[in-house]
Order: structure tokens, then C-alpha cells, then sequence
């Protein structure tokens, strides 16, 4: 017994570092699981009121662009309004579909990443504006991520540039569905993977979301082709696709939530049992 | 000794402040930052007991994890260049170190930036191993590790010469 003691006192600085450095690593593995990081994220009151003091702070600095994306924004809405007062009139109206399936939330961008490869964003909306985990986010051009964690006031958002990141997409033009992933390295291009052989692939198609996976409704736009290659295993495409969004700069997000989404889940879970 | 603490609480929070706010934001050609928060466990009074560095360490490594959601990178990070601290002391200062009697403010340029640099290098390497965690991606991890580190030693040197000088 003596000599235990004796052994954790002469070696009491090791045995600390240790004890210190494995809880740091038993941190680091629990984040790099998906929907894992509870503990420690930046969803919490103490980082958000710095980052929310510095956010009000960086906005004066880009009002003029984000003015600029804004009155681009209105003029592509109003755009679709118009062209949609014209079909109206003929069309059938079904009133089971007027509610809408999607309810839009506002939020602001406080903490963006883009230079790691676990690249995690902070928004200034959580539980109190009813958020909570798996809704999507996105701008006026495309795809920004998923909610991971959630705070009272914050949440986090685990973006697209995440290698843990994976979210369905297809082609426009062809509706070929693959997923979208990221490799790490440049924050201006993702992957879009696992799309069948037999699609027809041009450089310069239109990427979009799929709408499989009820987090994002079908056709928000997410950038275009600019080269593709054969898979190792020989029987999918492996699709170069550049970003409509800027994720370097991003400002204002929108956060959507499916008001179908528990529907759709307890009938495939359902289905799956 | 009060104003030794003042002062060690006032640098922890300020660095972390200054890391948190600006630095994990710079980005430079689109990956490089400084992680200049370690200048903290750099200047850290040498008479003090090793396990308060170790502790406090791991704190400031977690609170900078906190704030860039990184899981505990920072904080084994920071741990492991606390627990190498002494050895790093006695390869750039030497006899200084045996008699304990250094002076970071008087010290020569020289062996100042070699303890700088040794620690800088030691904690980017398992800072970026462990944030990429996967050893198929070993050039990024080198690539990403010396272009930061340049980036690091360069600032904490002149930070740690621009406010000794102000002391004097």
C-alpha cells in the first residue's frame, strides 16, 4: 500500500497529464461521431454571448453586400411571383396543400468555419424559437447544412463542408440521386457520390437537393458540374461539384423545418419494422 | 505573488479572448491561422507548481475548443506542451534553466525563439493529427502544421518582445 502511494506521488505530474490528455481524447473521438459533440460545442450561453457582442459588431462591415444578395433575392422572388400569378388563374388549387409544408426561420450566422475538416457553424436561433436537431439550413443560394446541437438561445450547424456531412442530392436535369459529401480540402468544391453509372453527365448540370431525406425540400439549388470520374469500383460516378454558396461568406440563413417531418418518419419506421 | 496571479488571469483571458475573436478567423490563403493562445503556457512562471500549468492548460485548451467546436483537439494540444515544457526549457536555455532564473523579458533573442519554435511545432503537430484524425492525410496535416506554425512563432515572438519591452 505504502509503496502505491509512494509510487502516485513521485509520478504524480505524469499521471496527471495522462488523466488530463485522455479526457481531451475521449473528447476528440466523441466529437468526430456524428451528432456527438454534447459536451463541448459552441451552442452554449457563454460562447454565444461573445460571439453574438462580436457578430453585431462585423455586421456594419458588410452591409453594402449583404444589401446587395437581399435586393437580388427580391427581385428573383418577385420574379417567381409573377411568373406564377400568370398560371394561377388555370390551374386547379388542391386545399389540402395551401398550409405549406415548410416553416421558414431567420437566422443569424455568429461563428463560420470553413478551414478544418469538422467544419461547424454557430446560429443565434435555438429551443426557444422552437429549432431543434436535423432542420436544415440554408441562403438565398443554396444549401448551408443541418442542425447538429441546440441551446437555449444558439444551435450548432454541422455544415456541408463537414467530412461527416452527407446529404442527398440529384441532378437536375436528369433526377439521378447520389450523396453529397466532402473530402476536406477546398471549401469552394464538394463531392457528390454514388451516382449511378447510366447518368448522362455534362459538365455544367445544375446539382439540387433531392428531397429523400425530408430535411431539405426537393430543388434548393447547390452548385454545378465541373468534372466527374469513374468510381474505383467501376460502378458509380464520382462528381466534382462547385458551390453556389459562398461558404467563405455567409451572413443571413434561412433554417427550415419540415412540418411534415413525423410523419414521414413513423412511416418508415413503420415500414422498416 | 498576487499580482503574478493578476497578471497569469489577465493574460489567460485576454488570449483567449484574442484568440476566440480574431484569430480563429483569419484564414489567411484560406487554412492558415495562429494559435497564439499558447503563449500563455510559454510564459507561464517557471516556480510554480507543474500540475497548476497542466490543469490550467487543459482549461484554456477547452475553452478555445469550446468556442471553435472542435471537440478536445486544443486541450490535448495544450496538455501535451504543458507535460514537454521543462524539457523545452532546458534545451533552448540551458544552465539558465537549472538555476531557475529566467527571465523571459531579459532573456537573448535566440534561445527565445528556439523554445518558441520547439513548442510551437510540437503542439500544431498533435493540434492538426488530432483535428484531422485520419493518417491518410498525413501531407495535409504536414502542410497545414508549418504553414501555421511559421505563422504562430512569427506572432508570438514579436507579442512577447512588444510587451516585455513595455514592462521594463
Amino acid at each position: 500500500m505504502q509503496q502505491i502511494f509512494n509510487f502516485v506521488i513521485r509520478n504524480k505530474t505524469f499521471l496527471l497529464f495522462l488523466l488530463l490528455f485522455s479526457i481531451a481524447l475521449a473528447l476528440t473521438i466523441q466529437s468526430h461521431s456524428y451528432h456527438r459533440s454534447k459536451f463541448i460545442n459552441s451552442a452554449n450561453f457563454l460562447t454565444g454571448g461573445v460571439y453574438g457582442t462580436m457578430n453585431s459588431v462585423d455586421q456594419y462591415f458588410d452591409l453594402k453586400t449583404t444589401n446587395a444578395i437581399l435586393s437580388e433575392e427580391n427581385r428573383q422572388l418577385r420574379e417567381q411571383l409573377f411568373n406564377l400569378q400568370g398560371t394561377k388563374d388555370s390551374s386547379y388549387i388542391d386545399s389540402s396543400y395551401s398550409k405549406g409544408h415548410y416553416k421558414i426561420t431567420i437566422a443569424n450566422l455568429y461563428k463560420n468555419s470553413y478551414s478544418s475538416t469538422h467544419n461547424i457553424l454557430t446560429i443565434n436561433k435555438g429551443k426557444n424559437d422552437s429549432i431543434k436537431q436535423d432542420f436544415g439550413v440554408m441562403t438565398s443560394n443554396g444549401i448551408v447544412g443541418i442542425i447538429d446541437n441546440t441551446s437555449k438561445n444558439y444551435a450548432t450547424v454541422l455544415s456541408i463542408l463537414n467530412v461527416k456531412s452527407q446529404i442527398n442530392a440529384k441532378i437536375k436535369s436528369t433526377n439521378h440521386i447520389g450523396s453529397l459529401t466532402w473530402d476536406g480540402k477546398s471549401p469552394v468544391y464538394v463531392q457528390l457520390e454514388d451516382v449511378s453509372q447510366f447518368a448522362p453527365i455534362k459538365v455544367g448540370d445544375t446539382i439540387e437537393t433531392g428531397g429523400e431525406s425530408s430535411i431539405f425540400p426537393k430543388g434548393i439549388g447547390i452548385g454545378t458540374i465541373t468534372s466527374f470520374e469513374t468510381d474505383i469500383s467501376g460502378d458509380t460516378y464520382k462528381i466534382q461539384v462547385k458551390l453556389f454558396n459562398d461558404m467563405t461568406n455567409i451572413g443571413t440563413v434561412y433554417i427550415l423545418e419540415n412540418l411534415d417531418r413525423a410523419e414521414i418518419q413513423s412511416l418508415e419506421n413503420k415500414t422498416n419494422e | 505573488m498576487n499580482s503574478v496571479a493578476g497578471i497569469n488571469i489577465a493574460r489567460f483571458i485576454l488570449l483567449l479572448l484574442l484568440q476566440v475573436v480574431i484569430c480563429n478567423h483569419i484564414d489567411f490563403l484560406g487554412y492558415i491561422n495562429p494559435y497564439i493562445y499558447i503563449i500563455f503556457i510559454f510564459l507561464f512562471p517557471i516556480r510554480e507548481d507543474r500540475l497548476v500549468l497542466l490543469f490550467v492548460s487543459f482549461l484554456l485548451g477547452l475553452m478555445v475548443d469550446m468556442f471553435s467546436d472542435s471537440g478536445g483537439v486544443h486541450a490535448a494540444a495544450a496538455v501535451c506542451l504543458a507535460y514537454a515544457r521543462p524539457i523545452l526549457l532546458k534545451s533552448a536555455f540551458g544552465m539558465l534553466y537549472e538555476h531557475q532564473s529566467i527571465k523571459f523579458s531579459s532573456t537573448d533573442i535566440g534561445s527565445l525563439i528556439t523554445y518558441i519554435s520547439l513548442g510551437t511545432i510540437i503542439h500544431h503537430t498533435i493540434l492538426f493529427s488530432l483535428e484531422t484524425f485520419n493518417i491518410s492525410n498525413i501531407l495535409s496535416i504536414l502542410k497545414k502544421t508549418l504553414f501555421s506554425s511559421i505563422f504562430t512563432i512569427i506572432l508570438s515572438v514579436l507579442i512577447i518582445i512588444l510587451f516585455s519591452r513595455n514592462r521594463k
